[in-house]
Formats: C-alpha cells, sequence, structure tokens
C-alpha cells in the first residue's frame, strides 16, 4: 500500500466523521462538510431562544470523542497541549463537577461514571455579558444566543471570572499552530481574545442544526426553541425531570440535563 | 516648577538610577509577554485573574485614601494635614498610574483598551473603573499642582480648586466602591460576591493609605527638611488605627457567616485559604501572616508608647501594610477562583514574567511620586527660608 502519511490522515480523519454521522454514512458526511458547502444550506433555521437538552440517559460518554471532535473541528479550536490554558467549546466533565453543588456523597452509580457533556449555556441572564466592558459579548435579541465578537473583545477576562460554569476560554497562545485543520469557512481567532460555544449559529443561518447535535447518532442531544410550546424540546422538558447547572445563580440556562 | 526635579544629591540621583532601571526591566519583561503572550503568567483557565489584578486592586485603594486627608482638612477645618495634602495627592496620582498600567499589563490585546471607552458600557463595573480612575488621577494632578504653585508665590487657592476638592470627596468614594462591586456582583464566586466588599475595600484603602503616608513623611522628614507636623501624624495613626479595628471586624464577621452557615459557596475558599483543601496549601500561609500582621499591628498601635516614637509607629505601619498588602494586592483575587466553577483546587503562582513586569510599574509610580515629592519638598524649604 502507498497511501502517503497525510493522505491516510485524512482519509481515516473523514472516515470518523462518518462514523460518527452514524449508519447514513454518506449523508452525515455531507452535512458535516462545511467549507463551500455553507451557502447551499435552505432557509435560516429561526427560534425566539434556543436551547438545548443533554439527555444522560442516552449519552453514555463512549462516543464524545466524536461530537466534541466535530466541533473543535469545524470551530477551529485550537488544542494546547498543556491543560491549564486549553480552549474548550464542548468539553466534558464527572457528575460531582458538572454540578459541584450537589451532592458529593452518596451519588448513585450511573451518575458517578457518567462524564457529562458541557458547553456555553447561553444563559438567558448571562452575567458574562453584564460584565463584559466592550460588548464583545453579547446576547443575540433574536435567539437568545450569547455570541462573541472576537475583533472587540479587549481579553480582560471579566467575562470568565463572571461565568459560573468554565465555559469561556482565553487565548494565552496564539492558537492557529494549534489548530489541526484549519476551516477557511470559520474564522480563526487570535492570541489575546476569550472564545467559546456559539450554539453553531453559522450552521443555524444556513438551515442546519448545531453540529454536535447532528453528529449524535444516539439522539442524545435535542436542540429546539424553548419559546415555542409546541417544540419538541418543550415536549421532553414537560414529559422528563430535568436539572440545569446552578440554578440557584439566576442565570437560567438554556441546556438542559436528562438523567 | 518641574525643573527642580533636575536639582538632588548623590543620594537622589542613585535612587533615580535605581527605579529607571527596576523600570527598564520590566519593560523588558512586558515586552517578552506582549511578543509571546499571557501563558508566561501563573494565570490559567481555573485562576483567571492574578497578581496584575490584585496589584490594580489594592493601588486604587491607596488612592482613593486622599479622602482621609483632604476631608478633615477641607470640611473639618484641619490645619495640621495642610503639609500633607499635596503629598497624599501625588501619592494618588503615582498609584492610579500604576493602577492602570497594572490592568494595561493584565489584558490580551492591550492595543484595543480604547474599545473600552468607544463602546461604552455602563451595566459593566470595569467600565466605571476606566472612567473614573483617569478622572480621579487628572483631578488630583490638577488639584496637587495648583496648590503648590499657590503655596510657592503664598497665594490662596483659587475657588475654582476648591471646587474641585469638593468634587473629588465623592469621587474617591465612587471609585472604590466600584472597584469593590467587579467583585461583589460576579455569582458564582461566593468568596466575592459579598455585600461587604466595598465597605471592606475601603477601610483597608484607609489604612493603607495613612500608613504609606506616614512612612513617607517620615522618610521625607530624614531625607529633606520637610516637616509633616506631629498632629498630622498623630491624626493619620489614629485614622489607621480605627480603620484596622473596623477591617479586623469585618473580616470576623466574614468567617462568621462563612463558617457558621456551613454553605460551601461561601465557605469554601476560607477553608481553603485558612487549612488548605486535598494537600493543597500554597496560600496558607499567607493568610495567616495576614490575619497576623494586622492583629500585630492593632496591638502594637494600641500602646500610647508605639503612637508617639517614630520609629516604633514607622515599624507598626509596615506590619499593617505587609497585613493589607497581602490581603488585597495578593490573596483577594486569585483566591476567588480557589476551589474553581468545577469544585477543583487549581492553585496560582505568579510567574517571573508576572512579577518583574509588576515590579517595573511599582518602580515606574515611585518614580513618578519620587518626581512630585521632590519638587514638593524642595518648594516647601523655599517658601520656608523665605518665612
Ligand atoms: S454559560 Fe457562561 S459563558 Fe455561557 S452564557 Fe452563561 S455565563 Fe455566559
Ligand atoms: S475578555 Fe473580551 S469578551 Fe470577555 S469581558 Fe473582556 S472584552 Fe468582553
Amino acid at each position: 500500500m502507498t497511501i502517503s502519511r497525510r493522505k491516510f490522515l485524512k482519509t481515516t480523519s473523514v472516515s470518523c466523521l462518518a462514523l460518527a454521522a452514524g449508519p447514513s454514512l454518506g449523508h452525515g458526511y455531507e452535512l458535516l462538510e462545511l467549507p463551500g458547502r455553507m451557502s447551499k444550506g435552505p432557509e435560516e433555521l429561526k427560534a425566539k431562544r434556543w436551547g438545548m437538552v443533554v439527555d444522560m440517559r442516552k449519552c453514555d460518554g463512549r462516543c464524545t470523542e466524536d461530537c466534541i471532535g466535530v466541533c473543535h473541528e469545524i470551530h477551529n479550536v485550537p488544542f494546547i497541549p498543556e491543560a491549564e490554558h486549553q480552549v474548550m467549546w464542548l468539553f466534558q466533565e464527572p457528575y460531582e463537577n458538572a454540578f459541584p453543588d450537589r451532592s458529593r456523597e452518596l451519588v448513585s452509580k450511573v451518575l458517578k461514571n457518567r462524564r457529562f457533556l458541557l458547553l456555553c449555556n447561553h444563559c438567558d441572564d448571562p452575567p458574562c455579558v453584564r460584565a463584559c466592558p466592550t460588548q464583545a459579548t453579547f446576547k443575540r435579541e433574536k435567539d437568545g444566543i450569547v455570541m462573541m465578537d472576537y475583533h472587540r473583545c479587549i481579553g480582560c477576562r471579566f467575562c470568565m471570572a463572571a461565568c459560573p460554569y468554565g465555559s469561556r476560554s482565553f487565548n494565552f497562545r496564539d492558537p492557529r499552530p494549534y489548530v489541526r485543520k484549519i476551516n477557511p469557512a470559520f474564522p480563526t481567532r487570535r492570541r489575546g481574545v476569550v472564545e467559546k460555544c456559539n450554539f453553531c449559529q453559522e450552521r443555524l443561518e444556513v438551515g442546519k442544526m448545531p453540529a454536535c447535535v447532528e453528529t449524535c447518532k444516539k439522539g442524545a442531544l435535542v436542540f429546539g426553541d424553548l419559546d415555542d410550546p409546541d417544540s419538541e424540546i418543550r415536549r421532553i422538558l414537560a414529559e422528563s425531570p430535568h436539572v440545569r447547572r446552578k440554578p440557584e445563580l439566576g442565570t437560567r440556562p438554556s441546556v438542559f440535563y436528562l438523567f | 516648577m518641574i525643573e527642580k526635579a533636575f536639582h538632588g544629591g548623590k543620594g537622589y540621583w542613585i535612587w533615580i538610577i535605581f527605579l529607571a532601571a527596576g523600570t527598564g526591566m520590566g519593560l523588558l519583561a512586558y515586552l517578552y509577554q506582549l511578543k509571546e503572550g499571557l501563558w508566561l503568567t501563573g494565570m490559567s483557565r481555573n485562576v483567571s485573574w492574578g497578581f496584575y489584578i490584585s496589584q490594580f486592586t489594592f493601588l486604587v485603594g491607596v488612592a482613593a485614601s486622599v479622602l482621609m486627608v483632604v476631608l478633615p482638612l477641607y470640611l473639618h477645618d484641619f490645619k495640621a494635614f495642610s503639609p500633607i495634602t499635596v503629598l497624599s495627592q501625588f501619592l494618588t496620582v503615582g498609584t492610579l498610574a500604576m493602577s492602570l498600567l497594572f490592568i494595561f499589563s493584565d489584558v490580551g490585546m492591550p492595543m484595543r483598551i480604547l474599545n473600552v471607552p468607544l463602546n461604552p458600557t455602563p451595566g459593566s463595573m470595569l467600565f466605571y473603573d476606566t472612567v473614573f480612575l483617569p478622572g480621579f488621577l487628572l483631578l488630583n494632578l490638577i488639584i496637587g499642582w495648583t496648590a503648590l504653585g499657590a503655596e510657592k508665590r503664598r497665594a490662596v487657592l483659587p475657588p475654582w480648586v476648591k471646587i474641585l476638592i469638593y468634587i473629588s470627596f465623592p469621587w474617591a468614594v465612587i471609585m472604590h466602591t466600584v472597584t469593590a462591586f467587579i467583585y461583589a456582583g460576579t455569582p458564582g464566586r461566593g468568596f466575592w460576591m459579598t455585600a461587604i466588599m466595598a465597605p471592606r475595600f475601603l477601610t483597608t484603602a484607609f489604612a493603607a493609605g495613612c500608613a504609606i503616608l506616614i512612612v513617607l513623611s517620615m522618610v521625607l522628614g530624614r531625607l529633606s527638611s520637610f516637616d509633616a507636623g506631629e498632629k498630622a501624624i498623630q491624626k493619620l495613626t489614629t485614622i489607621m488605627f480605627y480603620a484596622l479595628i473596623i477591617d479586623a471586624f469585618f473580616l470576623a464577621v466574614e468567617y462568621f457567616t462563612a463558617f457558621y452557615s456551613h454553605v460551601p459557596a461561601y465557605s469554601e475558599t476560607f477553608r481553603y485559604l485558612l487549612f488548605g483543601i486535598d494537600g493543597n496549601t500554597a496560600f496558607v500561609p499567607w493568610f495567616w501572616l495576614m490575619n497576623i500582621a494586622i492583629l500585630c499591628a492593632i496591638g502594637l498601635l494600641a500602646f500610647p508608647g508605639v503612637r508617639h516614637n517614630h520609629l516604633h509607629l514607622s515599624i507598626a505601619c509596615i506590619v499593617a501594610l505587609c497585613g493589607l498588602w497581602i490581603d488585597k494586592g495578593f490573596l483577594l483575587v486569585p483566591a476567588a477562583f480557589i476551589p474553581n466553577v468545577f469544585g477543583r483546587i487549581m492553585e496560582y503562582p505568579p510567574s517571573w514574567v508576572e512579577l518583574t513586569v509588576s515590579l517595573g510599574i511599582y518602580c515606574l509610580g515611585m518614580l513618578m511620586i519620587t518626581t512630585l515629592y521632590k519638587v514638593t519638598t524642595a518648594i516647601k524649604r523655599e517658601t520656608n527660608v523665605r518665612r
């Protein structure tokens, strides 16, 4: 076999993505391959307040590499080797770290070994937005997504102090050399600015669901309009008991966990 | 008047060169940080604010303490403070310049710093600081400089300066209160989110400011013909003493709430600071030292013998300053990130780059203060001779 190393890596990463997309191989791949195809999508997906349900009964944590990998790949999230400077949009934490304020003892076995999928909660009352002195972090009126303007951010990190969920990452280093494969369809960031999950705003614009939601073949991630009583997400929330992270802080997260 | 800063003895120039060298070193370290990025500091995604923001906080406090001098002088006509008024205003100028430089050193994109005034965001507490700090700096520079000019000409203070002085009263309080609000309004950081933060900030500020002024007056008295006057020193000592006692009381109240309520959000950081958690104890000795220093300073100052002996008084002031600096200038900011939002203990040691940059900023600030004090003492000497 005379496949060059690079080509091999390319093919494997592609097939990884394809695998991640589940049985409908080609279909999943097509949806995930972003560059050049962005403009082809149908109409923009709209909501009054986007929200997500993470169903931990379905997410067994075995394939989270896939959704995290896709998210980080399409968003040019750098892979910084040292843990203390890592940049993370979508990440995992054990139960007692995801919900540190909940019972530390006598955790049920099911929860104990679960790695909870965490991301920016796109809080309805986001303290990060309140803190930002330049409005580089702002909540989009039309759909409640908490967004960032990387060109305006001065890197003061007030938002990081204000976010009680650890959803924000500061680029302590120049991120570009640490991006494995640059996706030209999405901006890269520079050293000295903060970044975080954007609920795939750029995909919603072209009629696509967030990449993680689309990648998850177990249906553990449900994305929808929290403001629409007839939406699937509202139906799930009405049917199953759910929790949000640190609800006592009044931030009203838009990400819900079922377990 | 500024030309007076260029006439000095050998000692003066050695001190200036020393400070200039320190500033240069800091500048080099800063350029290195600018080139490489903030990963050179000890800060991380867990402890995202550290030594720089701590210094900023401490120094804004020292700057606000000018209130403890101008208030008695202009509102209560406490004349004994007039010799040290200009000194305290220039101290404010120097410390505010340093505070601003510390913010500047801390941000990831310093070239974009003007985005703050360009996008005024009244909801952000940091925005108010960027308004109130430069404003107060200018205010004190103008007031101090005109007062000095008036003294030189033996004229009375022009009325417009008086108006500026009255404006500076509430300004000082607001300036330091919004600094406290940066912290006190932050959900999820239980150590900071306490209503007593602003009152505590003001008491520690007044204590630290008076302590520094006393020490500086002593030093100037030795090096020049400057005399602050015993009455002024004693008054400053009294203010510092009560500010320290109130601070200790506030701290005790904080301990009670944290440890009696057993609410982890409030008590965990205190537990970490007092005893360490899971073998992580980096801040523990510092925290104990802080408590001991404050109590020792109060104990020392309770003795009239200490208060009236200048050497002993200086020592008590320095002990107090150590405690106050460790509290506000070292632990207060990073400790709130421990444990982090995931309940993990990730400690923070400042890096040598951070420390060198900080040293440089302190040297630059002291250079400013030295120059301004040189002018002040020279003019005061002239007017005294003419009398
Ligand atoms: S999770 Fe954090 S970053 Fe996201 S909106 Fe809420 S406070 Fe802001
Ligand atoms: S780091 Fe950037 S986004 Fe965060 S508060 Fe500062 S300017 Fe705003």
